[in-house]
């Protein structure tokens, strides 16, 4: 009978491969198990956006790291990655958000992070598809764009080099505290297991506080220089994380391909992933009220996926607060892209060494142990 | 946004299509609307045909019946059971309908070798459509090759045009093709047609079991080493027997492989036959498919010709219309043509041999020029298409997603909104009847 592994992860999106990558390069002999194939699940579904954020300072300390780490990994990345360093324009539509801008500047600034205010003329002429009118952007040049699913891929198999395993197309039907039961009977001995399973957590996990969030997203033929940034409208902090209520903002981007990219939807308690034609339509119709030459475009393929939506939009990182050599790395939403190299990181720095890149107290599942019970 | 409703929406104005339209209206079916993709009806076969008995007497039939054709119009989407989004030109409209006959056809099945990528390597219909465009075929040398009835009718209608027709390479092995003559014999339309079409084609050597190998370029460089056009291609019959042959124009297809993208779109269910490598949609005595009113005819049901498409037509329009007493007699027909389409298309299948005619450097995606060794080991379509980009472009896999099922028994199906490139905007039209729901 085979070993036990050191670690088992459960998932192989950008998340698991990310810990898999750094846990294998310290020596640990990991066994990541994957029900469909590498970066297959949200990692596939979302834009592959690097971007620093600043909703929280735990927030933005996780994700200017996992930026520097980005950057490292950026002369290593084949050209099937598609890592592209457009930076991100956060277009204001009118002097309110044009005020957040310039909120936004200032604090970027004060973190040595380097953001430039344009103003209406200026971004006009950034992104000539833009309708004329809008008030200005923040532009952020450090932020990225990659093809998340080809990063997975890579990062597993760099984690392969180092001597991990990787089981493909077989679904952990139990996690328990010594290994995993796969839905085809096997069970895979492990000393410590981390749930990287990403929106399907909770199925492994029963309790966790993670809810799939589930999202739209749209893609053109080829049409290269219609689009030359990644654009999130600034309403987007509004319009994604004020309510629970379904929401849809402008985002769009351009890939390595010539393609645009288009989002976003939010949608609490679906589990379909099928195409919401009505929900579908409000976030195209948005994304013409901004850009309306959009609606001329080829569009060749729709698709949703889920995000992992926690309460404080904070991900869980860190040991399970009750279940023995449980471990959990999740619960990124629509950051995990983001966060994945922090995420490996942090998560080997504490399972490994116990000394943290970054104070893990506000990524700590124990956060929510007193409140399971209302999420669960 | 413009609306149509209608109580019977037919896709596909081919021999199908029409068939359902004039028995829905005989049976006394109101407003039936025939919608197609181009602006004559006639499918992919019978396009701007004059001289064939069958062809002028349904479109005498068709004509004056009184369903409405809706011409250049593609269905794009199906936002909700009994509605569907379609572009007719630079418009966007709904469809409301209360029964749906599919009637999609068949396309024509691709399969890579090494410089099957090379200009002047074409699909034998889309040659075809090339040459009745203007393109000269007189005093050229072609190469007609791959399975299936298709080749004759393509390269009788080439040799019309002054195409030098240098051989027809046929896959399937001749004792096959044999037996399916036979069971011809009982089938006089069709032993007839193709006797004629034999007889007009006399001297042109018609290879049975032989496929193509390679294609060589006009540079001197053969298979995948450039793209140079096409100067000869290898053919072969498995054994270790080759010949090369010089054309201007290789014409190829693997016989026909049922257009399931709209089935696929509205749930219905469809079954892979194994012995006839072909996917096609499931139905009942009455051509209905899984899903509640919607019912599906001709090619769509399994590849079977112009008179299995024309008797699943007229069954689908009585029945569509209520009117299953008319259907009845026309049921052990279809049958029997049913069961020729599947001796058709068992012989008519590729030969596992196929499998291994790839090179490592073939394309084996155009769209994303994706490579047959970037794929060979990959999982699933899936992973081929994250990890390799395989199938991601505008064709969304409907070309090379039937070579994909074949060399790696890969499923590719996609049951994801558009079925066909759209723009953007059609996308965010909404029917009145969903606004409240969001």
């Amino acid at each position: 009978m085979k070993r036990a592994y050191d670690i088992l992860i459960a998932g192989g999106g950008i998340v698991g491969a990310a810990c898999a990558d750094e846990l294998a390069r310290r020596g640990a002999d990991v066994c990541v198990v994957e029900a469909e194939c590498a970066g297959s699940g949200a990692t596939a579904a979302g834009m592959g956006h690097v971007v620093v954020m600043d909703d929280s300072e735990a927030q933005f300390a996780l994700n200017h790291c996992s930026q520097q780490l980005w950057n490292e990994l950026r002369e290593a990345l084949p050209e099937n990655c598609e890592f592209d360093g457009c930076g991100t324009l956060w277009a204001a539509a009118d002097e309110e958000e044009m005020n957040e801008a310039r909120r936004k500047a200032d604090h970027y600034a004060a973190r040595g992070v380097a953001a430039e205010i344009l103003d209406s003329a200026a971004l006009a002429e950034a992104e000539p598809n833009l309708r004329p009118g809008l008030a200005g952007a923040l532009f952020v040049p450090g932020d990225s764009v990659v093809f998340a699913p080809c990063v997975a891929k890579w990062l597993l198999d760099r984690a392969m080099e180092n001597g991990a395993t990787l089981i493909t197309g077989k679904r952990i039907v139990e996690l328990r505290s010594d290994g995993a039961v796969l839905n085809d009977g096997s069970i895979i001995s492990a000393k410590r297991m981390v749930n990287a399973a990403g929106s399907l957590a909770p199925q492994l996990t029963p309790g966790i506080p993670v809810r799939p969030r589930k999202g739209h997203i749209v893609v053109t033929d080829r049409y290269p220089g219609f689009v030359r940034h990644h654009i999130t409208e600034l309403g987007y902090l509004k319009n994604a994380h004020a309510s629970d209520r379904d929401s849809v903002s402008f985002v769009v981007q351009r890939r390595m391909t010539g393609q645009v990219l288009l989002g976003s939807s939010r949608q609490f308690d679906v589990t379909d992933a099928a195409i919401e034609p009505g929900i579908l339509a409000r976030m195209i119709q948005r994304a013409l009220e901004y850009m309306p030459g959009l609606g001329q475009l080829n569009t060749i393929r729709c698709w949703a996926g889920f995000r992992a939506a926690t309460p404080d939009n904070l991900p869980l990182i860190g040991p399970h607060p009750t279940r023995e050599n449980l471990w959990l790395a999740t619960g990124h939403e629509g950051l995990g892209i983001t966060m994945a190299p922090g995420t490996g990181r942090l998560l080997a720095d504490l399972m490994l060494d116990g000394e943290a890149l970054i104070d893990p107290a506000p990524y700590l599942p124990a956060r929510f142990a007193n409140s399971e019970a209302r999420h669960g | 946004m413009p609306e149509r409703t209608c109580r019977i929406a037919i896709i596909g104005a081919g021999p199908a299509g029409m068939a359902a339209a004039v028995s829905a209206v005989e049976a006394g079916a109101e407003n039936v609307l025939v919608i197609d993709d181009n602006p004559r009806p006639g499918g992919q076969i019978w396009r701007g045909e004059t001289d064939d008995a069958t062809a002028r007497e349904w479109m005498q039939k068709f004509e004056p019946c009184g369903a409405a054709l809706l011409g250049q119009t593609r269905i794009v989407a199906a936002p909700q059971p009994g509605v569907l989004l379609a572009e007719n030109g630079a418009k966007t409209l709904t469809i409301r309908y209360e029964k749906l006959i599919l009637a999609t056809g068949a396309s024509e099945r691709f399969l890579p070798f090494p410089g099957w990528t090379r200009p002047n390597v074409m699909g034998a219909g889309g040659l075809q459509t090339l040459a009745k465009g203007g393109l000269p075929l007189e005093g050229k040398r072609v190469v007609v090759a791959g399975s299936g009835p298709l080749l004759l009718a393509v390269a009788d209608e080439m040799w019309h045009m002054g195409a030098r027709i240098k051989c027809i390479a046929e896959q399937a092995a001749p004792n096959a093709v044999m037996r399916l003559g036979l069971r011809l014999l009982g089938s006089p339309g069709k032993l007839a047609q193709a006797v004629q079409l034999k007889l007009r084609l006399f001297g042109v050597p018609y290879r049975m079991g032989w496929h193509p190998l390679q294609v060589d370029g006009a540079d001197g460089t053969s298979g995948d080493d450039s793209d140079a056009p096409v100067a000869s291609v290898t053919l072969t019959n498995g054994a270790a027997k080759r010949i090369q042959i010089p054309c201007d124009y290789l014409a190829c297809a693997f016989h026909l492989t049922p257009r399931l993208e709209l089935a696929h779109l509205l749930g219905c269910d469809t079954e892979w036959i194994e012995r006839q490598c072909q996917r096609r949609t499931t139905v009942d005595a009455w051509q209905r498919s899984s899903v509640e009113g919607v019912y599906c005819a001709g090619e769509s049901t399994g590849v079977g010709g112009v008179d299995a498409a024309l008797i699943e037509g007229r069954i689908a329009g009585y029945a569509a219309t209520g009117a299953q007493d008319r259907a009845r007699p026309l049921l052990k027909q279809r049958d029997a043509w049913r069961r020729f389409a599947d001796a058709m298309n068992e012989t008519f299948a590729p030969r596992p041999e196929l499998r291994m005619l790839p090179e490592p450097r073939t394309i084996i995606c155009r769209c994303e020029d994706v490579r047959y060794e970037q794929v060979v080991a990959k999982e699933s379509w899936r992973a081929a298409k994250l990890h390799t980009r395989h199938g991601m472009g505008a064709c969304q896999g409907r070309i090379c997603g039937g070579a994909a099922e074949f060399l790696f028994d890969w499923s590719a199906r996609s049951s994801r909104p558009p079925v066909c490139p759209t723009r953007m905007k059609t996308l965010a039209e909404r029917p009145s009847a969903d606004q409240k729901g969001d």
